[in-house]
C-alpha cells in the first residue's frame, strides 16, 4: 500500500524548512545524506523517481553559479586575498557596484555555503517528487477544486507532449532537407507542434467530455459566491499570518488559524454539491503521518534552536561545527526509511 | 437502443449526413463502412453527442440512446448510456497509469468506492489487463492500449460502445486480441457495439450487421459489403467467383472455394529478376540507451525492387528505415547507397538520394496551401519550377489553395509523396503509409509505387496491403530479420501474415491475380 502523497511532501518541506534556518555546511550536508538516504530506500520504480538525479545536478549548477557570481560581482569580503581579477571601471553613478577585484576566502566561503543551502532546499523538493507522484497529490485536493486540480493534471501532461511532439517535427523537417535556422526555423516548427497541441487537446477533451467530466456539476450560483468568499478571505488571512510570523510577531497565529478556518469552511461548502467520488484516495495512514511528523519535527527543532553554530561565521574564517540538538532533528527525519520501506 | 431519425448533420452549410433513419437494436455488433470522408467518424460521434454539442454544426432531426435525446443531453450525460473510445486512444488518456485510467469515468459518475474497485477489477480481467494494472500508461504497447481505453469506457457500465478504428494502428496480433475482448462483451454482456474501421478484413466477420455510408443503408454485412465500394478481399473474391451467399470470413469462403480451387491453374512461379544493388545495408545496429531496436540487420535491395518490412509493434522496423535514411540514429553497420553513406550527406543532398517518409506525413508539411508546398519543395531540391505539381497531378488530384491540413488522408499522403519524390531519390522508404487510407486509396497507392523508377522499402502492418504491393518480404522480431524471400513464399507460409486470397485459395495472393488467371 503506497503512502499518501502529502506525506512525503509534508516530510520534504519539513526538511528543507530545516535547511534554511542554517547555513552550517556540515548541517546541510547531514540533510542532504538524509533526503538521499531515504529517497533510495523508499522510491518506488516509477518513472518520475529518475528525476531525482536531475535535481541534484540542477544543485550542483546552482552552487557554482552563486560562487561564480560571487567572485564576479563581490559582496562579503574579508582580509584573505585568494587573487585578484581584473577590475572593470565604472563610472560614478554605479558606485557601490564593481565587477572583477579582488576575490577573497571568506566571500567564497560564504558564498558557498549560501548556494549549499540552496542546493540542499532543490533536493529535498526533488526527493518529494521522486517518492511521491506530484499529480496524485493534486488528486488529494478538496472536491471543490476538482476542476482546478485536472486543469494542472492535463497542463502537467502538455508540456511533455510538446517536448515530444518538437523532436519528431524537428526529426521529419531533417528528411526534407530543410536545414533552416533562426526565425524561419521556428516559424516552420511551430505550425506542425501547436496544430498537433490543439488536435490533442480537442481530443482529450472530447475524451473527458465523453466521460463524464463536468456531469451535473449544479453549484447554485449562490453557493458558489460563498465558497469563493470563503476561499479568498481564509486564503488573504492566511498569508497575513505567514506574513506576521516571519516578521517576528507573534500576533501571526490569530490571523493564521482564523484563516485556515475560513478557507476550509469555503471547500467544505463547494465540496456539497460535487457528485464526484475518487477510487481508492490515499488515506492518511498511521505510517503516513508518522512520515510526516518525522520530517516536520526536524524544521520544528531547527527553527525553535539558537545553536550559533546553525550560522558559522564566515569573517573571521572559522571551521563549522556540527552543533549536536539540530543535528538530531534532522536525523528524525530518517525515520521513513523504517516506517516506510517499500517491500 | 440507438434510433436516428431523419438526421442531418450539416458543418458549415455542407451536409455531412443527410436523412439518415436507423435503428441498431440492442446487443448487435453493427459495423460502419464506407470510403473516407462518408461521415463515418460523424456517425459514431453523433451517437454520443458530440456531434453537435462538442463540434458545432447542426443537427436536424433526432437521435436518441436508450431513450435519451442526444439534442438534450451532452456527452456527459450520456456517459453512463454510451462508452466511446475515439481513433487515437493515447490522446484521450486523462491519468497516467492503467487503474487509475479504468477508474476515471466512474468517479465522474459519483459511483461508490466499492462499485468503483468491484468494477475495475472485472474490467481488469474481462480484457486481459490483470498483469499491467499499475503500469504507467506511456509505458504500454498500442494494443495494450486500446484494451485500457476500450476498458476505461466500458467500467462506466455503458449500454453501448462505439469504437472509431479500433484496430488501423495495430498490427494483426494485437488486432485480434482487441477484436477478441469486442465479441466478448457483445457475447456475454450483449453490449450493443458500433465500430467504424478501415480494415474490414479483420472485423467484417465479427459483425452481425453492416451500415452503408454516406447512403444510409443498412443490411447484413454480405449483401452491403458487396455493394459497398469498400470491401474486404474476401467479398471482392467471392464476387468474381460468383458465390451466394456472399461469405465475410475466411472460414464460409474456403468452404465453398472447392470448385473455384479445381478450374484455377497453378500459378506461374515468381521470377525475381536480378537487378542492380542500389541499396545495401550491413550489420545496423541501432541502440537506445538498455533497449536494443534493431540487431545487426543486413539487407540489400536491387533497382526497382519493392520490400515490404513487416513485424510485430515495436520489431525494430521504424529504427532501421531511419538507421538506413541516415537522419536517425546507427549504433553501428555500414549503409551504401551509390557507393555513398546517406549518413555522410548533407539532409538536402540525402533526402535527393534516400527519402524517407514518416508515420505521421502531416509533420513535413508546414506551409498554407498545396501550392506552396511544391513550390519550396522544388527550391528545397534545386529542380525547376513546377516538378513537384506535375509529380503531383500525376498521383492524386489535389486543388493547389487547398490547406494541407484539410485533404483527405489518401491526398495528404499524395503530397507527401511528391514532396519527397521531387528531389528524385534512389531509394523511397516509406513506415506505415496505409493507415486511414480505405481500400480505393490503397489500391491506388499501389499502383502509383509499382510504377516508381525508384527502389521502395515499406514498413506495414497491413498484409493485404502488402499482397498488392510487395516483390519481397522482409519479417523483422525483435531486431532481428527472421524471414526473407518473394513476397508470395514468406507471406503464405505463415498464417499471420497470409492475406485473405491465400487463406482461401492456397498460392494466391490478390483478388486481381485470380481474375486474370480465369
Amino acid at each position: 500500500m503506497k503512502l499518501h502523497s502529502g506525506a512525503w511532501w509534508l516530510w520534504a518541506l519539513g526538511l528543507a524548512t530545516a535547511a534554511s534556518r542554517t547555513t552550517n555546511p556540515l548541517l546541510l550536508g547531514l540533510v542532504l545524506a538524509v533526503a538521499g538516504v531515504v529517497v533510495v530506500t523508499c522510491r518506488a520504480n516509477t518513472p518520475w523517481a529518475g528525476t531525482y538525479g536531475v535535481f541534484l545536478k540542477f544543485g550542483l549548477l546552482i552552487i557554482g553559479l552563486r560562487v561564480l557570481v560571487h567572485a564576479l560581482l563581490g559582496g562579503v569580503t574579508g582580509p584573505t586575498v585568494l587573487f585578484t581579477l581584473p577590475q572593470v571601471p565604472l563610472p560614478d553613478w554605479a558606485q557601490g557596484i564593481r565587477v572583477g577585484g579582488p576575490v577573497t576566502a571568506e566571500g567564497m566561503v560564504f558564498a558557498l555555503y549560501q548556494g549549499l543551502l540552496l542546493a540542499t532546499i532543490l533536493s529535498c523538493v526533488g526527493a518529494a517528487n521522486a517518492l511521491a507522484n506530484p499529480k496524485r497529490l493534486l488528486r488529494s485536493l478538496p472536491a471543490a477544486l476538482y476542476e482546478v486540480s485536472v486543469a494542472v493534471v492535463v497542463a502537467l501532461t502538455v508540456a511533455p507532449q510538446l517536448v515530444a511532439s518538437a523532436r519528431s517535427v524537428r526529426r521529419a523537417r531533417q528528411l526534407r532537407g530543410d536545414t533552416a535556422k533562426g526565425a524561419r526555423a521556428i516559424r516552420t516548427m511551430l505550425v506542425p507542434v501547436l496544430e498537433d497541441a490543439l488536435d490533442r487537446s480537442l481530443v482529450l477533451a472530447a475524451s473527458m467530455d465523453s466521460r463524464g467530466y463536468g456531469r451535473t456539476a449544479g453549484i447554485s450560483r449562490g453557493d458558489r459566491a460563498l465558497t469563493g468568499a470563503l476561499v479568498l478571505a481564509g486564503l488573504f488571512g492566511i498569508c497575513i499570518g505567514t506574513y506576521g510570523l516571519l516578521a517576528g510577531a507573534y500576533t501571526g497565529w490569530p490571523l493564521l488559524v482564523a484563516g485556515g478556518v475560513l478557507a476550509i469552511a469555503g471547500l467544505k461548502v463547494g465540496a456539497r454539491r460535487v457528485p464526484r467520488t475518487r477510487y481508492r484516495p490515499d488515506r492518511w495512514t498511521p505510517r503516513a503521518i508518522g512520515v510526516a511528523v518525522s520530517g516536520v519535527a526536524g524544521a520544528v527543532v531547527l527553527v525553535f534552536s539558537a545553536d550559533p553554530a546553525l550560522s558559522p561565521s564566515t569573517v573571521p574564517l572559522q571551521a563549522p561545527e556540527l552543533p549536536l540538538v539540530p543535528a538530531l532533528g534532522v536525523l528524525l527525519a530518517l525515520a521513513p526509511v523504517v516506517i516506510a520501506r517499500e517491500t | 437502443m440507438i434510433r436516428f431519425e431523419d438526421v442531418t448533420i450539416t458543418y458549415a452549410e455542407r451536409p455531412v449526413l443527410a436523412d439518415l433513419s436507423v435503428e441498431i437494436p440492442e446487443g448487435e455488433l453493427c459495423l460502419v463502412v464506407g470510403r473516407t470522408g462518408s461521415g463515418k467518424s460523424t456517425f459514431l460521434r453523433a451517437i454520443n453527442g458530440l456531434v453537435p454539442h462538442f463540434s458545432g454544426g447542426t443537427l436536424a432531426g433526432r437521435v436518441l440512446v436508450d431513450g435519451r435525446d442526444t439534442a438534450t443531453h451532452p456527452p456527459r450525460e450520456l456517459a453512463d448510456v454510451v462508452g466511446f473510445v475515439g481513433q487515437d486512444p493515447v490522446a484521450g488518456f486523462v491519468a497516467d497509469n492503467v487503474e487509475d485510467e479504468l477508474a476515471y469515468s466512474m468517479e465522474s459518475l459519483g459511483l461508490s468506492g466499492d462499485v468503483m474497485r468491484k468494477r475495475v477489477e472485472e474490467t481488469l480481467d474481462l480484457l486481459g489487463l490483470a498483469a499491467l494494472r499499475n503500469r504507467p500508461l506511456a509505458t504500454l504497447s498500442g494494443g495494450q492500449q486500446q484494451r485500457v481505453a476500450i476498458g476505461a469506457a466500458l467500467t462506466a457500465h455503458p449500454r453501448v460502445l462505439v469504437l472509431d478504428e479500433p484496430t488501423s494502428a495495430l498490427d494483426p496480433g494485437a488486432a485480434e486480441d482487441v477484436l477478441a475482448a469486442v465479441q466478448r462483451l457483445v457475447h456475454d454482456l450483449g453490449m450493443t457495439v458500433v465500430i467504424a474501421e478501415h480494415r474490414l478484413e479483420r472485423v467484417a466477420q465479427y459483425a452481425d450487421r453492416a451500415f452503408l455510408l454516406p447512403e444510409g443503408r443498412i443490411g447484413g454485412v454480405g449483401e452491403i459489403l458487396t455493394t459497398a465500394p469498400v470491401a474486404p478481399p474476401v467479398v471482392r473474391l467471392a464476387q468474381v467467383a460468383g458465390w451466394e451467399p456472399v461469405p465475410v470470413s475466411v472460414r464460409d469462403a474456403r468452404r465453398l472455394a472447392a470448385p473455384l480451387r479445381a478450374r484455377l491453374p497453378e500459378p506461374e512461379p515468381e521470377a525475381i529478376a536480378k537487378t542492380e544493388t542500389v541499396l545495401e545495408a550491413r550489420d545496423v545496429v541501432v541502440r537506445y540507451g538498455e533497449v536494443h531496436a534493431v540487431r545487426g540487420v543486413s539487407i540489400t535491395a536491387g533497382k526497382r525492387e519493392r520490400i515490404a518490412l513487416m513485424g510485430r509493434n515495436g520489431s525494430g522496423k521504424s529504427s532501421l528505415l531511419w538507421a538506413v535514411q541516415g537522419s536517425g540514429k546507427r549504433t553501428s553497420g555500414t549503409v551504401t547507397v551509390k557507393d555513398t553513406d546517406p549518413r555522410t550527406l548533407k539532409p538536402a543532398q540525402r533526402r535527393q538520394t534516400v527519402a524517407l517518409v514518416p508515420q505521421q506525413p502531416s509533420d513535413l508539411l508546414y506551409l498554407e496551401t498545396v501550392a506552396q508546398e511544391c513550390a519550396q519543395a522544388d527550391t528545397e531540391t534545386g529542380r525547376p519550377a513546377g516538378t513537384c505539381r506535375t509529380l503531383l497531378d500525376s498521383l492524386a488530384s489535389v486543388s493547389q489553395d487547398a490547406h494541407p491540413r484539410d485533404l483527405s488522408e489518401g491526398q495528404r499522403l499524395a503530397l507527401v509523396l511528391a514532396v519527397m519524390l521531387t528531389g528524385a531519390p534512389e531509394v523511397l522508404l516509406l513506415d506505415e503509409p496505409t493507415r486511414g487510407l480505405d481500400y480505393p486509396a490503397k489500391e491506388a497507392l499501389a499502383e502509383v509505387l509499382k510504377n516508381l523508377p525508384t527502389t521502395t522499402v515499406l514498413a506495414t502492418h497491413d498484409v493485404e496491403f502488402v499482397a498488392e504491393y510487395a516483390t519481397r518480404v522482409i519479417v523483422m522480431a525483435e531486431g532481428e530479420v527472421v524471414a526473407d524471400g518473394p513476397a508470395r513464399e514468406v507471406v503464405t507460409s505463415s498464417p499471420i501474415f497470409a492475406p485473405q486470397v491465400s487463406k482461401v485459395l492456397g498460392p494466391w495472393l490478390t483478388v486481381a491475380d485470380v481474375e486474370a488467371a480465369l
